[in-house]
């Protein structure tokens, strides 16, 4: 059945808050889920339903700086936990950590969207032209004395 | 709404989706079914031959197995699409040649549906970062709410690429 299955949620505090204090008041929450500290965050795990309650009510907390991706694995998992792997980032913690840097990015887009903002369609990045980029190249290649005939 | 997101583990579209309303279709339920299957047919990640035989459904018999494996893997979240975000040119997305010809066959099997799609680029700066955000938003909500969690499907007027946006 959906509603019994054991599921598990990392939550992801982009900036301003630490994880400790998340994990706070995601014990205020509900006790039926396992709730473990991490250093983006948290990994709550338990029943859909217990979790999705907890997560709900965590986000509240700061919801432009919170975000939340449920994971395949579950905690501590020998295939993926850090503790037995010798040291180095777990599989999936650089994609992870690439996402991190470009939420508060994100954030700021979510500020936006509360106040009703529009897309605005920005102008698409050119490359340069060829002449130009063929002129910077013969300069580049005549301070080193190269061939610039062509 | 359930929505297919590309890339398919994607911390910020999952929720960016789950935020806006919708349900996420994500590859971590997939893959949660597997891992934390009883049986160790074929560990660590339960792949098994019948998988590759289950993306033939996509791909023919002479595209390599890895191709047809994770295709099958993917099968669950294309069926039950209801509407795509495709976002290109994720730095994370580079791989090996079996990941980025499934992701190829991934992009256009979505595409060929006839399911509303988003695409977008991924933001490489604040300002496309933000408008990334708002995309997403006018997008999400002109599918029409529905209760994600109940998971009640509500018609969609077919519009195959009804918004595309580079």
């Amino acid at each position: 059945m959906p509603e019994e299955e054991n599921i598990t949620k990392m939550i992801v505090i982009s900036d301003a808050e630490l994880p400790s204090d998340i994990a706070i008041s995601a014990y205020k929450v509900s006790s039926d889920v396992t709730v473990k500290e991490t250093c983006y965050g948290l990994m709550v795990t338990g029943k859909r339903q217990e979790v999705d309650k907890v997560v709900d009510a965590v986000r509240k907390v700061n919801p432009t700086k919170i975000f939340v991706k449920e994971r395949g694995f579950p905690p501590g998992d020998l295939r993926r936990c850090r503790a037995n792997r010798g040291g180095g980032p777990r599989p999936g913690f650089h994609q992870l950590k690439e996402e991190l840097d470009l939420l508060p990015d994100i954030g700021k887009g979510l500020v936006l969207v509360e106040r009703g903002s529009k897309p605005v369609p920005l102008p698409e990045e050119k490359s340069i032209p060829v002449d130009i980029f063929k002129k910077i190249i013969d300069e580049e290649a005549a301070k080193y004395g190269g061939n610039n005939t062509q | 709404m359930k929505v297919f997101i590309y890339p398919a583990n994607s911390l910020i579209l999952s929720d960016l989706v789950e935020r806006f309303g919708h349900q996420p279709l994500t590859i971590m339920k997939e893959i949660r079914k597997k891992v934390t299957d009883p049986g160790l047919d074929s560990p660590p990640m339960n792949m098994t031959p019948d998988d590759a035989k289950k993306g033939l459904k996509y791909a023919a018999i002479e595209i390599p197995s890895g191709v047809r494996g994770r295709m099958s893997l993917m099968d669950p979240l294309i069926e039950e699409s209801e509407a795509a975000i495709i976002v290109e040119d994720a730095d994370y997305m580079f791989g090996c040649m079996g990941c980025a010809r499934t992701n190829e066959l991934l992009k256009y099997v979505i595409r060929t549906k006839g399911i509303p799609v988003l695409e977008l680029k991924y933001p490489k700066n604040e300002n496309e970062a933000k408008n990334f955000v708002l995309y997403i938003k006018e997008f999400l909500d002109k599918l029409g709410k529905t209760d994600a969690k109940a998971g009640e499907k509500q018609k969609l007027a077919p519009e195959p690429k009804a918004e595309v946006k580079k």
